[in-house]
């Protein structure tokens, strides 16, 4: 795979999102239902990324305690939901994974 | 200083808060592409040709993961689909400039850069240098991120390898997911989607993240249809 290609191909593709509506004005509207499925399309694609990250960690389901990146998130998450802060999460969940990786 | 300067340098300061949530997140990225075994060149020159920080991110995990080319792309263009609300929203306002700056200003057109931009303009409509304040914001949203990436890059170069970095990744995702899931109908569309997502791990090509990704937004939709019937988010 050529990542040059793919990130030009990528690249025309954002583009051409950001461009559609504002080149076709007046001629095209966007569906409803449409609309409001795009609202979904990041928690759909990030949690179908998160899931198998965290429990697929070597390739096998792994629902073990002895599965660090399993906790790890989890704390993540948990830190996400009453911090709502980026960094804050990036950070508990990379701190817990070290100490869990020292301790076990 | 003429009005289009004067416009231009509003949208620059009205972008600043939101740069400080930014900075982070394209040295993240820049040290994330790395680590990910991308070269420093591709990692730097995706922030100016993708230039979306979420597709960016995803893109790194997928390389990483050794995705086919055809997943890659189908998923950009999936996590890239709320760019045509922007476009949608902001098309009235842009309708009567030349082809030119449509072009330049759907370019900078990010998630960053049209809350400022829309705001601006349900405020004061438009008046005849209002996309100068797009144009502002936008460059100095584009600005940041380049410098924010290549620093990223020079740091990435020089942590161990035995903290994991590839971790931050998925840790980000959840940094961005976690807040969103507001009512039940994210809530479903993101666990369903994830649950998805395990099921078909075994699928080639990575089909399953697709896969997962539709069930995820048809859950959402089907149930907010259900629920609250009329009222978008």
């Amino acid at each position: 795979m050529n990542i040059w290609l793919v990130m030009l191909i990528a690249g025309l593709i954002t583009f051409g999102m950001r461009f559609s509506l504002i080149f076709l004005f007046g001629k095209f509207e966007v569906p409803e239902t449409l609309r409001r499925a795009l609202h979904y399309v990041p928690p759909a694609v990030l949690s179908a990324i998160i899931f198998p990250e965290l429990l697929f960690p070597a390739g096998q389901l792994d629902f073990s305690p002895a599965n660090t990146r399993l906790l790890a998130g989890i704390v993540a998450i948990l830190v996400a939901w009453f911090s709502k802060n980026t960094l804050l999460t990036i950070l508990a969940g990379m701190i817990f994974l070290f100490i869990l990786q020292v301790l076990l | 200083m003429g009005e289009a300067g004067k416009n231009f340098w509003e949208g620059v300061r009205a972008e600043i808060p939101l740069l400080i949530g930014v900075f982070p997140f394209g040295m993240i990225y820049g040290a994330l592409a790395l680590g990910a075994g991308l070269s420093k060149d591709a990692s730097q020159m995706m922030s100016s040709i993708v230039f979306a920080g979420s597709a960016q991110f995803v893109t790194t995990q997928l390389v990483s993961d050794a995705a086919p080319a055809l997943v890659i792309i189908l998923t950009i263009a999936v996590v890239n689909l709320r760019h045509m609300l922007y476009s949608a929203s902001l098309a009235p306002y842009l309708k009567d400039l030349s082809l030119k700056w449509k072009a330049l200003l759907s370019y900078l057109l990010t998630d960053e850069c049209y809350a400022p931009s829309i705001l601006k303009y349900e405020e004061t409509g438009v008046k005849p240098f209002s996309h100068w304040f797009v144009l502002g914001a936008g460059v100095a949203l584009w600005s940041t991120w380049q410098v924010s990436t290549a620093l990223g890059i020079f740091l990435g170069a020089a942590i161990p390898d035995n903290w994991q970095l590839d971790f931050a990744l998925p840790l980000t995702f959840i940094a961005m997911v976690v807040p969103a899931l507001k009512n039940r109908p994210m809530v479903a569309a993101a666990v369903s989607a994830g649950v998805v997502a395990l099921l078909a791990y075994g699928l080639p090509f990575k089909l399953g993240l697709i896969l997962a990704a539709l069930t995820g937004i048809v859950v959402g939709t089907v149930l907010e249809n259900n629920k609250t019937p009329g009222r978008a988010l």
